[in-house]
């Protein structure tokens, strides 16, 4: 194997669950505040993943107090804590940049029942 | 004692710090370099040994460079570079690993840039250059090189377009992000003079120590 795959290959978590853009997904990331460490919850859509074995990272977009959050984690990073898997949505493309232009009724996602 | 070895260089990737930082690194394959030759006082009047990296085939080495590699008797080398080192540090055939070094220490590389051919003064020096829009007619021209009365000619070393790249760089200061013994591997936080394939000295820092 390729030295620089391998150095990539050993950085990945194996526990992350699979999960896909449109899924709603729960984010629990670790926050060191001086010497204290908390976890605090990020939930929302996620409209983007990139791969690239450990360079990978996912965007989960979330529409807080009115106003649209986005925030992008590298999937294999020692600060996410676990990855939950809310829902599964049914979306017909990869990146779902057109929520950002979408509000209320018109930015939801049909959830994917399996069928 | 200077310290150093040879390397070639594998190309970056990313790693994960413990506070979660993404780390750009770059892996260095450092195979133990072989000492070639010891230069002596009295033979040739400095002290210095002179160290082989990068197998190469016998068939393709020339014999003269043969004759001389065959003294080390360790195979044949593509790289071949003198470090400055006392007496009775090194013999001849000895391999230099990368142990010499230590995790979280730091290191210089030196290496060849990568080549970027005929470049203007923009890319090559940094010039500003001039406005893109509004009529200009001045983008990315040099300027004024040497006025026409006074001084009337320009001056040498001014910074004019040219071949830019493909030459000596050292970086220093690198700290050292891993050492893979096993793999033979070097993992150094930061960039390395040169393309993937491209090959590196490295050695002690000599401004910064661990």
């Amino acid at each position: 194997m390729n030295v620089l795959e391998m150095i990539e290959k050993e950085q990945m978590r194996g526990d992350i669950p699979a999960f896909k853009s449109g899924d709603t997904v729960k984010v629990y990331v670790r926050i060191t505040e001086g010497q204290k460490q908390r976890i605090q919850a990020f939930e929302g859509v996620v409209i983007r993943k990139r791969r690239g074995n450990s360079r990978a990272n996912f965007t989960v977009r979330k529409v807080s107090y009115g106003i649209g959050v986005e925030r992008t984690f590298p999937i294999h990073s020692p600060v996410i804590d676990r990855i939950e898997v809310v829902s599964r949505g049914l979306v017909r493309r990869s990146r779902l940049y057109y929520l950002r232009s979408l509000r209320g009724k018109k930015a939801r996602i049909k959830e994917d029942t399996g069928h | 004692m200077n310290k150093g070895i040879l390397g070639k260089k594998l190309g970056m990737t990313q790693v994960f710090a413990e506070d979660g930082a993404a780390i750009g690194v770059t892996a260095i394959e450092v195979e133990p370099s072989v000492v070639v030759q010891v230069k002596t006082m009295e033979k040739d009047g400095y002290e210095a040994v002179q160290i082989g990296y990068g197998r190469m085939k016998q068939k393709n080495v020339t014999k003269p460079l043969q004759g001389h590699l065959n003294k080390a008797g360790k195979g044949f080398f593509r790289v071949l570079r003198e470090i400055p080192a006392a007496a009775g540090d090194y013999e001849v055939g000895q391999e230099i690993s990368a142990d010499i070094f230590q995790a979280g220490g730091f290191v210089d590389v030196v290496g060849t840039s990568k080549g970027k051919g005929f470049q203007g003064v923009m890319k090559r020096h940094g010039f500003g250059g001039g406005r893109a829009t509004h009529g200009s007619m001045f983008h990315r021209a040099p300027g004024s090189i040497g006025a026409s009365a006074d001084p009337s000619r320009v001056f040498k070393g001014t910074k004019m377009g040219g071949h830019m790249g493909d030459v000596r760089k050292t970086v220093q200061n690198l700290q050292i992000w891993q050492i893979r013994s096993d793999r033979n591997l070097l993992l150094l936080k930061g960039s390395v003079p040169g393309g993937k394939n491209g090959y590196v000295f490295i050695r002690q820092a000599r401004k910064k120590s661990a």
